[in-house]
């Protein structure tokens, strides 16, 4: 029997034995602690272990489980929040009170609930991986199909009658190509550190429509792109990826809470239950996973916290699916990486970061994707990382490297949230490489002159930047009147669309239509105003009109789909225009 | 009996090393006699085979390797409670010290306590009253948050942690379930006798139970300090059913204790020498403020940091800013003009006041106040920039009206006297009097219906004349 010979934090080590094999799962001392082999040698064998360590002794038996840690993948996990192994924290909480021990063992999904299984498959079919055998209804928005396994193919021999089932009951049995036999249930296993197979990858086509207005306008996301939003603390990195996981397109969220406060799972947990998702009817919860794993839960876990999302989200995109994960926040994962590096005696590169953490920030990027499945349907999963860099210092390596795999940036911004502007999303220092890739999609649903608009206010914004510098040193009363009309457009830009208030009923949520409607009532104000200039009017009576502050709060005052109120003030601006000249 | 080693096989700073070990567990605490009769504690901090490494919490100052005894006790290092605490004075490792004797214990815990599992917590959501305007404003202080004071050496934290400390009510409870604990780690004596004087005088000292580490105490036990004070603070809140308020001072000080067990234990260091795991440590701490829902108590924490050369980007300030819920940041230069408490508004935050306020719990304008508050300072900055490049003169009016209303808030706003309790009314009025300074035109994070209300210039000009 191996067993535990030394103990240092979460690392255990293993003496004189070939038993185990890399990344394998195993139970470590008396109480079964749930641990991954991270390093093998012939004299020592390395085990990362998921939970606490204390008062264990060497001498304690190590097991091995032959497998690699793997997610149970079946009905019962949409609605639910586990842990960064999968552990139900609801069952925790049940078995051992408000505050989580070591040891504690569980099924990962409920084993007794029954669910309403419809087959899909007859005896005698041909199948093969990723077809659809069976489906249930998951939550009142998601129907749940359960896939053949990717490597399985065969001919169904017999098959269960429509019914209700739990997760273990045989469904269907297949005779395999290989000769064996095969039992199908409503779950399968699938290891977290291994992609799952797709048929092809597709371009990233369509937008992710969050309802945010910098995002959808100026810096769009595609679906199955990935997206980084690195801020310093209390710039709303944390605001930002709930307002998304709230509003955006993607059919199912998952949000892992990856070293992150306690309070805010369970902020999202309360406020997720109460709010209706649009698009449904049905509550927010219906859609969404969570995966908690905070900052005081071991950190082997939370390194494993962000694998299991995203093998989560890989499962229902073979469904067909569009799922987008939040993980908040990418750094804490890549500490957890150098806690464990530096507990391995592991040669550092920058600041104590192992030298393997571009490899592993990329192959964790790379999972997301717009992909033919193998059923042959379409889905994707959108990665959009929080990054917390230390110091506020975009140069460190978590950033940096970041930014080598997304294709996002969206940099959030202290001086911008001091001021209360929220999203503190700086236009100047953020970018999105989707522009180009979702022109043709804009272009053919929302208006021909989106990218229009989107360019001019863009231009605007980058004028500002620019007199800011001269106005710094002389003041702005001395600017001639088309200078001063940019500047004053480009705060009806700032304060009137791209800052956002969470907080209000309809300005949480605006859909593309009116973010376009506010675009083109900004320009033709200014239009209006710069012709009325240089026809010899003055800036501050323009000024004076009140107009500029009309627009600044149309956010609030035009309701969603209230398209006609922008013909109003249309007329309202070119009156505005008018009595001013005089 | 259980077995007992005579000598140590090697000494290293805090650490000591003893080889063929049999039967010790990881984190399991060890008892070691010198041959003068004293006896110091230890814990294990790594295993290897039979080779044991302790940390030794009162230093390791005359001991050779061979003049000790050692002996383990098979369980991790615990914490006798009982309701007693109230009132009793510890050291950093949780033994009395203030010649009352032993607690008599109800129960005893692990210091190192346990995660509190994300579905039992209850979303925060009480306020404290600071009746310090700025706080209860700007940054409103919940129950069951973490809201650390970031701080310079020189500042006056310790005099607005006592004043918060002092008048810290509960909105709408009785404060008979109200207690404090006071954890202090490598402060300096007359510092610790500042808070205690402090707490005697305003007849809270029965209410408080104080953990003192000072300067010159070993590093060890500074390291164990706030976790004896959270599992005493646990106990009271969550099996008793108070409302504990922890103050910690100085985290800089935890930290640097930290780093020097870190070095001294050989580990590869992060960022400015701290260890790697710094982050993890800090929030096994903080992340045990909150509330419980099998509980009616609450743990409330405020620690007090001393920025090292008044940098917020320093490792301990910055990650402290990303596990709390907010920060309260004072600054130098309002110190310098005479504003007590110096609070450095715009980077100051509370993140979970934004559902803590409001009608049903403060006032149903409180949040607009805020809002408008924070956006007329921020451009208060802007103006001040400019004047100092082109002088006062030169700006527009709206400009100088925003200097004008940078003043007022200073002086008459964030600045209050020691022995000051204003209300919540009186300080929400006070921001809708001080914003009428601005043009109303410029208050633009409002809706006209509470302009209507709310926006008076002329009170502004007679509270002016009546305080002058």
């Amino acid at each position: 029997m191996n067993t535990v010979y030394s103990i240092n934090g979460p690392v255990v080590k293993v003496r004189d034995t070939k038993d185990f094999s890399m990344l394998e799962m195993v139970y470590v001392g008396n109480k079964g602690l749930v641990g991954e082999v991270i390093g093998v040698s012939d004299s020592e064998t390395t085990i990362q272990v998921y939970e606490p360590t204390g008062g264990m002794y060497p001498g304690e038996p190590v097991k091995g489980t032959g497998a690699p840690v793997s997610v149970t993948l079946g009905p019962g996990i949409i609605s639910n929040i586990f842990d960064g192994i999968e552990r139900p924290l609801k069952s925790i909480a049940e078995q051992m009170g408000a505050f989580i021990y070591e040891g504690a063992s569980m099924e990962q999904l409920d084993t007794k609930r029954r669910w309403d299984v419809t087959v899909r498959v007859k005896a005698g079919d041909r199948v093969q991986g990723g077809m659809i055998y069976a489906s249930c209804p998951e939550t009142g928005v998601i129907e749940h199909r359960c896939l053949i396994p990717p490597s399985l193919s065969g001919t169904v021999k017999r098959t269960a009658p429509n019914g209700k089932y739990t997760i273990n009951d045989v469904v269907c049995v297949i005779d395999g190509d290989d000769g064996k036999e095969h039992e199908l249930t409503l779950c399968q296993k699938w290891p977290i550190k291994t992609p799952r197979p797709f048929a092809e990858r597709l371009p990233n086509s369509r937008p992710l429509i969050t309802g945010q207005r910098i995002i959808d306008t100026i810096l769009p996301i595609a679906k199955g792109g990935t997206a980084a939003i690195p801020g310093g603390f209390g710039t709303g990195k944390t605001m930002t990826q709930h307002q998304l996981a709230k509003w955006c397109d993607a059919d199912i969220i998952i949000y892992i809470g990856c070293g992150e406060r306690g309070n805010e799972m369970t902020q999202v947990l309360e406020e997720f239950s109460g709010l209706i998702d649009p698009r449904t009817d049905r509550p927010l919860t219906d859609r969404t996973v969570l995966i908690a794993n905070t900052s005081n839960m071991p950190v082997a876990a939370r390194e494993a916290s962000i694998y299991t999302g995203v093998t989560l989200a890989e499962y229902y995109r073979d469904m067909g699916y569009h799922i987008a994960i939040m993980a908040d926040s990418t750094s804490r994962w890549a500490e957890a990486l150098r806690e464990i590096s530096g507990r391995l005696e592991e040669m550092p590169a920058e600041e104590g970061f192992p030298a393997y953490l571009p490899s592993r920030l990329a192959a964790f990027y790379e999972r997301a994707g717009y992909v033919k499945t193998l059923s042959d349907t379409e889905g994707s999963v959108t990665i959009i990382g929080a990054v917390s860099p230390q110091g506020s210092d975009f140069s460190e390596p978590v950033t940096q490297n970041t930014k080598r795999f997304v294709r996002c940036f969206w940099a959030l911004d202290k001086s911008l949230a001091y001021a209360r502007h929220y999203p503190a999303i700086n236009w100047n220092d953020s970018y999105s490489e989707y522009s180009d890739d979702l022109a043709e999609y804009y272009r053919a649903n929302v208006g021909k002159d989106f990218l229009v608009y989107r360019q001019r206010i863009g231009s605007l914004l980058a004028a500002e930047n620019k007199l800011m510098e001269i106005v710094k040193l002389i003041g702005a009363d001395v600017l001639p009147d088309d200078q001063k009309l940019t500047l004053e457009t480009a705060r009806v830009i700032r304060v009137g669309f791209l800052q956002q208030n969470a907080y209000h009923k309809d300005d949480t949520y605006v859909p593309l239509e009116k973010q376009m409607a506010m675009m083109r009532a900004i320009l033709h104000l200014y239009d209006q105003s710069l012709e009325a200039i240089q026809n010899g009017a003055l800036f501050s009576s323009l000024e004076a009109s009140g107009i500029f502050d009309t627009l600044v709060k149309m956010k609030y005052e035009i309701p969603n789909g209230d398209m006609h109120a922008f013909d109003v003030l249309d007329t309202r601006i070119e009156q505005a225009v008018r009595a001013a000249v005089q | 009996m259980a077995i007992k080693y005579k000598g140590l096989s090697e000494i290293n700073g805090s650490l000591i090393v003893l080889d063929n070990v049999e039967g010790a567990a990881y984190d399991e605490v060890a008892s070691i006699r010198l041959s003068d009769g004293t006896t110091r504690t230890g814990r294990i901090v790594e295993i290897e085979g039979r080779r044991a490494v302790l940390q030794v919490f009162e230093g390791t100052n005359g001991l050779s390797l061979d003049n000790t005894v050692t002996g383990f006790t098979g369980k991790p290092l615990e914490m006798p409670l009982s309701e007693e605490l109230l009132g009793r004075v510890f050291s950093g490792a949780g033994k009395p010290i203030d010649g009352l004797g032993d607690i008599y214990a109800e129960k005893f815990a692990d210091v190192n306590g346990a995660p509190i599992n994300p579905v039992s917590r209850s979303y925060p959501r009480n306020y404290i009253n600071t009746g310090i305007s700025s706080i209860d404003a700007l940054m409103t202080l919940i129950r069951g948050q973490k809201l650390p004071i970031f701080s310079g050496s020189g500042l006056s934290h310790n005099k607005l942690a006592v004043q918060i400390v002092r008048q810290a009510k509960l909105a709408g409870d009785s404060s008979g379930g109200f207690a404090v604990v006071f954890a202090a780690m490598g402060v300096k004596n007359d510092v610790a006798d500042y808070f205690r004087r402090s707490f005697e005088e305003s007849g809270v000292l029965q209410r408080v139970v104080m953990f003192l580490n000072l300067s010159d105490d070993p590093i060890i036990e500074r390291i164990l300090t706030p976790k004896c004070a959270l599992t005493a603070a646990e106990y009271l809140a969550f099996e008793k059913n108070m409302h504990i308020l922890v103050v910690m001072t100085d985290m800089t000080s935890y930290g640097e204790a930290l780093r020097e067990f870190s070095s001294s234990k050989g580990e590869i260091p992060a960022r400015k020498g701290y260890p790697g795991y710094l982050y993890s440590d800090l929030a096994s701490l903080y992340e045990r403020a909150g509330v419980i829902d099998s509980a009616e108590g609450s743990v409330t924490q405020i620690p007090i940091l001393t920025m090292p050369n008044d940098d917020i980007t320093h490792p301990i300030p910055d990650l402290t800013g990303y596990i709390t819920e907010g920060q309260i940041v004072l600054d130098r230069s309002l110190e310098q003009k005479g504003v007590y408490p110096p609070v450095s508004v715009l980077p100051s935050l509370s993140r979970l006041m934004k559902d803590g306020i409001g009608q049903g719990y403060t006032r149903e304008d409180h949040s607009d106040c805020a809002n408008q508050l924070f956006a007329a300072y921020a451009r208060v900055q802007d103006a001040r920039s400019l004047a100092s490049v082109i002088g006062e003169d030169e700006l527009s009016a709206t400009d100088k009206a925003y200097l004008e209303f940078g003043r007022l808030f200073e002086e008459h706003f964030l600045n209050q006297g020691f022995d000051e309790d204003r209300s919540i009314d009186e300080t929400l009025d006070l921001g809708w009097t001080l914003l009428s300074a601005l043009p109303r035109t410029a208050l633009d994070r409002v809706s006209d219906e509470v302009l209507d209300e709310k926006y008076h210039p002329e009170k502004l000009r007679e509270m002016l004349a009546a305080r002058k």
